[in-house]
């Protein structure tokens, strides 16, 4: 195709000016974690007077961010390993069958995406508080409470996700196999779910981060001890002074790891978030 | 919707041949253990969405009619019937709680269009600056995915440093422009709303290019070719060919974008606590302030329920409208 000149002009400032507004606020994060707190609480600077690591350190002993990560760590995997466990169950339903009820199902988990978070919140704390009256099992201010709230928007978009995976594995591959004896259960764990095991894995990472992220039911439903990184960051700025290069590495360090896991499943994520949109 | 779902496979027929071995009771169980393994399949996930969605957006919708305040938190069962009290309350325009709700709405609203229209914008000029093999496009595509792979509340916590008067980042490089005094205030008053907006264009204008992008790469080529051979410029492809080959992507991707901006709580939370100024009122925080701040549930769930309404009614007139030009198109 040709290319005029202004065209490879107008193209470079775009990109540049796209790539500024994308990176400044990633180096403002880089840059500020390494700044003694002095860099921090006059004049932005571009450049830290001196660099240190303090910050790295220091951000354990303000706020008991370990447990706050710990928790996350549980709370996003134990939400993610269900949801997807559930999903993979349902997609394979949807996608390989046609039986009564299939669209009704489809559509309730799609029309999910609409409702507002806040809906759900109010009924379910009201519900955990019942049920700890009544049995003694406590799911407010718990992690287990909190994890059965983030299937919410975890399990509806792993259904969504995993549908459009599994229609992509030939059909062919399922049926030879079926016409070989093979149950539909062994067909599914044996064929179906190893051939989309990137999408799986997409979808899992996926919905890692959504939960990681989330802050609305973390913020009621989760106590002193058992606060999620969502809610607990905040503290850092609730101190005497603001620490912000201390808030910076803690946003650095818990961001890394779904940011990592987002770019290393990235070729799949992109398939799966735009296979609803594309076609 | 999506692609794989719209595709309807034809009903699996079990074992279709050897009739001589199977004997026909076992056929018959196998017939029967096929209808039924569908909903088998289904079961495990259909009970947990009965558990997270359908069991609370019933009981919802049910302490909507309840006047249900701190005094009955504990044994809400018992409070009493209010009718619709609640949503007398939630509309009316004349008292302090509709009005403010009707703000909170059009606020809302606002951002949401500004939102929805800046990503698609940026998503749409990234895309198509990306369209041909540019050198290191999958490089600059990982870059421009960052921000959206971050968790929400660090993008959020990097902005307010970034926007923070005094060790701000923005007024300081606005200063250092000549560009204004640098003592701007942005996450107060009015400048909240810009704020806000920034935050979250920064992070979902990438979901746009994301999908855009994939738009663009399943329109064939040769239609490219066909239409230079024809002697449209660059433009005019662009408007005649791209746009035209790209409204199904834009029917789902704008309604997807409004849907996850007009509910978003994380942003506004991480910004501002529970208490946004009302500039960045949006309707979530509002409508979670007035539940727990007050502890109203009954209020707090009406105006939950509405919100639901609104959104159906949006949704269903936009997929009615945008799915008719589609045909007249």
């Amino acid at each position: 195709m040709h290319e005029s000149r202004s065209f490879r002009a107008i193209r470079a400032v775009g990109l540049t000016g796209l790539l500024i507004f994308t990176l400044l606020p990633l180096y403002v994060m880089v840059s500020t974690s390494i700044k003694p707190l002095g860099d921090v609480q006059n004049q932005f600077r571009w450049l830290p007077s001196v660099a240190t690591i303090r910050p790295f350190i220091d951000i354990w002993s303000t706020v008991p961010l370990a447990r706050y990560f710990a928790n996350s760590v549980i709370v996003s995997s134990c939400a993610s390993v269900l949801s997807v466990t559930l999903a993979i169950l349902a997609a394979y339903a949807i996608s390989r069958y046609v039986f009564r009820g299939r669209e009704v199902f489809r559509l309730t988990v799609l029309s999910t995406q609409m409702f507002p978070g806040i809906l759900f919140l109010l009924p379910l704390y009201l519900i955990y508080v019942n049920i700890g009256q009544l049995t003694g099992v406590r799911l407010n201010g718990n992690l287990s409470g909190l994890i059965i709230t983030h299937l919410t928007f975890s399990l509806p978009f792993s259904i969504w996700m995993l549908v459009g995976y599994f229609a992509t594995i030939p059909r062919e591959l399922d049926e030879a196999a079926l016409v070989d004896g093979a149950s539909p259960i062994r067909v599914l764990f044996s064929i179906v779910v190893p051939a989309a095991k990137p999408g799986i894995v997409a979808v899992l990472v996926y919905s890692f981060i959504t939960s990681w992220s989330e802050a609305l039911f973390a913020s009621v439903l989760t106590d002193a001890k058992s606060k999620t990184l969502a809610v607990g960051l905040a503290e850092y700025s609730t101190e005497n002074a603001v620490y912000w290069n201390q808030i910076m590495a803690a946003s650095l360090v818990v961001s890394i790891p779904v940011v990592a896991g987002f770019l290393l499943m990235q070729r799949y994520l992109v398939q799966g978030l735009t296979a609803g949109a594309v076609k | 919707m999506s692609s794989g779902l719209s595709t309807a496979p034809p009903r699996r027929t079990t074992s279709p041949a050897k009739p001589g071995r199977d004997g026909s009771r076992k056929r018959v169980r196998k017939a029967l253990s096929s209808r039924a393994l569908p909903y088998l399949l289904l079961g495990p996930a259909l009970l947990f969405e009965l558990l997270v969605h359908v069991i609370p957006m019933l009981t919802g919708v049910g302490i909507s009619f309840l006047k249900l305040n701190q005094f009955f938190l504990r044994r809400w069962l018992q409070a009493p019937f209010a009718g619709l009290d609640n949503y007398r309350l939630a509309v009316d325009f004349s008292s302090e709680i509709g009005l403010s709700l009707l703000r909170s709405l059009a606020v809302t609203l606002a951002f949401s269009a500004v939102v929805v229209s800046c990503c698609w914008l940026l998503g749409i000029l990234g895309a198509t600056l990306l369209q041909r093999s540019v050198r290191g496009r999958g490089p600059l595509r990982t870059l421009f995915l960052i921000p959206y792979a971050l968790p929400v509340f660090t993008s959020a916590i990097i902005w307010k440093f970034m926007l923070s008067r005094d060790a701000g980042v923005v007024n300081h490089s606005l200063r250092e422009l000549h560009l204004g005094s640098g003592e701007t205030y942005w996450l107060l008053g009015d400048n909240a709303f810009i704020s806000i907006v920034l935050v979250q264009v920064w992070r979902l204008w990438p979901f746009a290019l994301l999908t855009l992008m994939a738009g663009m790469q399943s329109i064939p080529t040769d239609l490219y070719e066909a239409a230079e051979v024809d002697g449209a410029n660059r433009w005019q492809q662009f408007r005649k060919l791209t746009l035209p080959m790209l409204a199904p992507v834009n029917q789902v991707l704008v309604l997807v974008l409004f849907l996850w901006t007009f509910n978003d709580f994380n942003v506004p939370y991480a910004l501002f606590a529970s208490s946004p100024p009302p500039s960045a009122d949006l309707v979530s925080i509002h409508v979670y302030q007035n539940s727990f701040i007050t502890w109203n549930f009954g209020l707090g769930s009406a105006m939950s329920v509405l919100l639901l309404l609104f959104l159906l009614v949006v949704t269903v007139g936009y997929l009615a409208v945008t799915s008719r030009r589609r045909h007249d198109a």
